[in-house]
């Protein structure tokens, strides 16, 4: 779908993108990358409404230097921004856009009305978009993006704005264009934990520069941790440490809480264990091992939770330097 | 990109119950289409957006509340001039009291007003509520966007000038005034109103295009094409009364007015509005067309370069 390599853009004072180079394949791609990551500066590239400073990419085997217009044509985008004028109902306004995408005006009228179902507006389609809610306009600003059948969208930060049950909305909405419409989609945000439930692949940039790329599988299964809350007895006044070093004689790997960040409440009882997460039946021996473990020390076992990592993770592991 | 057959369950939820109780007019989710027809590229969406914007400096295919002011602005200059004809006819004149081009000039507060009200309608509000980026990130090019809004802009104001100019002419035919001299001066008046709407239209586009807000390009424009006509007008009758008459013609460069108002007496066979009715020499209506072309240049260039900027 998108192939970016080595690409750079350079502002006068600030240095946008630094020898980007990723590749992106059909799906739901989430881009994560704080405020000013970025993240828009790789969309208008994208598009080819921005030339780089150096480097070259690619969008659905397209040159973005030379075919931007060809681009365009197949590519929907969604803005962050407000882009709806409010005196014009949404029918109207997305025939409009339909038809500066190239659609015959009886096309753009059938697909406008198609769209405009598919994204959940019905009778308030016809009603000036001033009064609509900002989910509503949400529903809009995707629709316009949708309407000329686009291979791909560039969804820039869709859920800005919208309250926790407006974003689960248009999340889901996100993955049925996948999943429903056949539509590959590249959204962007800086909330992380949202594109894990969207998102095939997730791509996180920083300053400019790939942190990391890879399949949101990866991202929050490969080091799934379990984690056990022990009570202190008489015997052993310190219930965490011997059974950190049962556990060890046991062959298993325990380890302290991740450090950074402030301390979760209770986290000196909790001991942590990596159970691999390849598949569920490989961990229930380690469940095992563990609660027996606990039942011969005799000590109290309050919990035994199995946590996946946050994304979120990502940007600690890289403030104490492990991630290049 | 295969039809998907599967009905997406939460259409069916809401249009379900409603749709049972009508019994007819069910409405069948047929899942999502793709759109594998033509996608007719740049050009066409150019022609669309020009069609959309013409329309929209009429408020047709916008509210009824903003075809008020253009239709009643349209009516004002349109009713004087079917008031000219029928004087024309009743008192049974040689030829019309008022010359084509010069009707146009004596309508210009109009103009000013209609056009103070169109280009920032058709201009401003797409940065207003930031839709530019929505056209950009499709096949069109800003050169495009501009061209289209430039040239709908024109029309606009051409269609608001010519058709009065077209009503005296029907007019003064049916009057049985003169044929040729008569069509001389529908002709002569329709270049007039063309060179008209091409200046202004720059003009007035450029200068909404700087600003997102509707109000300050309304009263900007007014001013543009107001003060400087009022300010060259009142040199020119100093000029006048201190006798330096070789002056008029190169002061009435100052402004839109005074260039069109010199350009129509020189050029277009109108009477001119200058003091003396004092027309053009010959180095003077030359200067007057070169500058005439240079400003309409300008000021497109101008409006293109500001899009360079004011895009996504």
């Amino acid at each position: 779908m998108i192939a970016i390599e080595s690409l750079s853009k350079r502002f006068p004072r600030v240095t946008a993108l630094d020898r980007l180079t990723v590749g992106i394949e059909p799906g739901v791609t989430g881009l994560v990358g704080a405020n000013g990551a970025g993240k828009s500066t790789l969309i208008k590239i994208l598009l080819g409404l921005s030339p780089a400073t150096e480097g070259t990419a690619s969008v659905l085997g397209m040159d973005v230097a030379t075919q931007g217009g060809a681009i365009r044509e197949r590519v929907g985008y969604m803005p962050e921004h407000d882009c709806l004028p409010p005196d014009v109902s949404a029918t109207e306004f997305v025939v409009h856009m339909a038809r500066m995408s190239g659609l015959p005006a009886t096309a753009a009228r059938e697909r406008t009305a198609d769209t405009l179902r598919h994204v959940g507006l019905y009778e308030e389609r016809y009603r000036p978009m001033g009064g609509y809610s900002t989910g509503m306009k949400q529903r809009v600003k995707l629709a316009q993006a949708l309407v000329h059948d686009p291979r791909l969208v560039l969804l820039d930060e869709p859920t800005n704005g919208l309250d926790p049950v407006g974003r689960d909305e248009m999340l889901g909405l996100i993955r049925r264009v996948h999943t429903d419409f056949g539509i590959s989609v590249l959204v962007t945000s800086h909330l992380l934990g949202e594109l894990e439930r969207t998102s095939d692949h997730i791509v996180v940039i920083d300053g400019g520069r790939l942190l990391r790329s890879s399949s949101t599988a990866d991202f929050t299964q490969r080091t799934a941790v379990l984690a056990v809350e022990v009570t202190d007895t008489d015997e052993h006044p310190d219930g965490t440490a011997v059974l950190r070093a049962a556990l060890r004689q046991g062959g298993l790997d325990p380890h302290e809480p991740a450090s950074g960040g402030a301390p979760a409440p209770g986290a000196g009882h909790v001991v942590m264990l990596d159970i691999g997460g390849e598949s569920g039946d490989a961990d229930e021996s380690v469940l095992d091992t563990v609660r027996d473990t606990v039942a011969e020390l005799g000590l109290g076992l309050v919990r035994m939770e199995r946590r996946r990592h946050q994304i979120s993770e990502v940007f600690t592991e890289r403030s104490t330097g492990d991630v290049a | 990109m295969s039809p998907d057959q599967t009905p997406a369950p939460q259409a069916t939820a809401s249009g379900g119950a409603a749709t049972a109780e009508r019994g007819q007019n069910v409405i069948h989710n047929i899942g999502y289409r793709g759109y594998e027809g033509p996608r007719l590229g740049r050009s066409y969406a150019r022609r669309a957006l020009f069609s959309q914007s013409l329309r929209g400096t009429y408020g047709l295919g916008r509210s009824a509340k903003s075809k008020v002011l253009p239709l009643l602005l349209f009516a004002a200059v349109c009713i004087p001039a079917a008031i000219l004809v029928a004087v024309a006819a009743l008192t049974k004149a040689k030829e019309l009291q008022v010359g084509y081009a010069e009707y146009v000039l004596l309508m210009q507060p109009l103009l000013g007003i209609y056009l103070a009200a169109a280009a920032p309608q058709a201009i401003s509000m797409d940065l207003r509520f930031k839709t530019t980026p929505l056209y950009f990130s499709r096949p069109m090019e800003r050169s495009d966007y501009v061209a289209a809004k430039y040239a709908a802009l024109s029309a606009a104001l051409f269609l608001f000038t010519a058709v009065p100019v077209l009503i005296m002419y029907i007019g003064a035919l049916l009057a049985k005034l003169d044929f040729g001299d008569q069509t001389e001066g529908a002709v002569q008046g329709l270049v007039f109103c063309a060179l008209f709407a091409l200046l202004h239209a720059a003009i007035a586009a450029w200068i909404a295009a700087l600003t997102p807000r509707r109000g300050f390009g309304v009263a900007a424009i007014i001013v543009a094409i107001t003060v400087p006509y009022f300010l060259v007008s009142a040199l020119q009758g100093i000029a006048w009364t201190s006798d330096n008459n070789g002056a008029i013609g190169w002061l009435g460069l100052g402004s839109p007015g005074t260039l069109l108002d010199g350009v129509q007496s020189r050029f277009l066979g109108g009477r001119s509005g200058f003091p003396d009715e004092q027309t053009l020499t010959g180095a003077q209506g030359a200067v007057y067309l070169v500058v005439l072309a240079a400003l309409i240049v300008c000021f497109c260039t101008l409006l293109l370069r500001r899009y360079r900027k004011a895009g996504l």
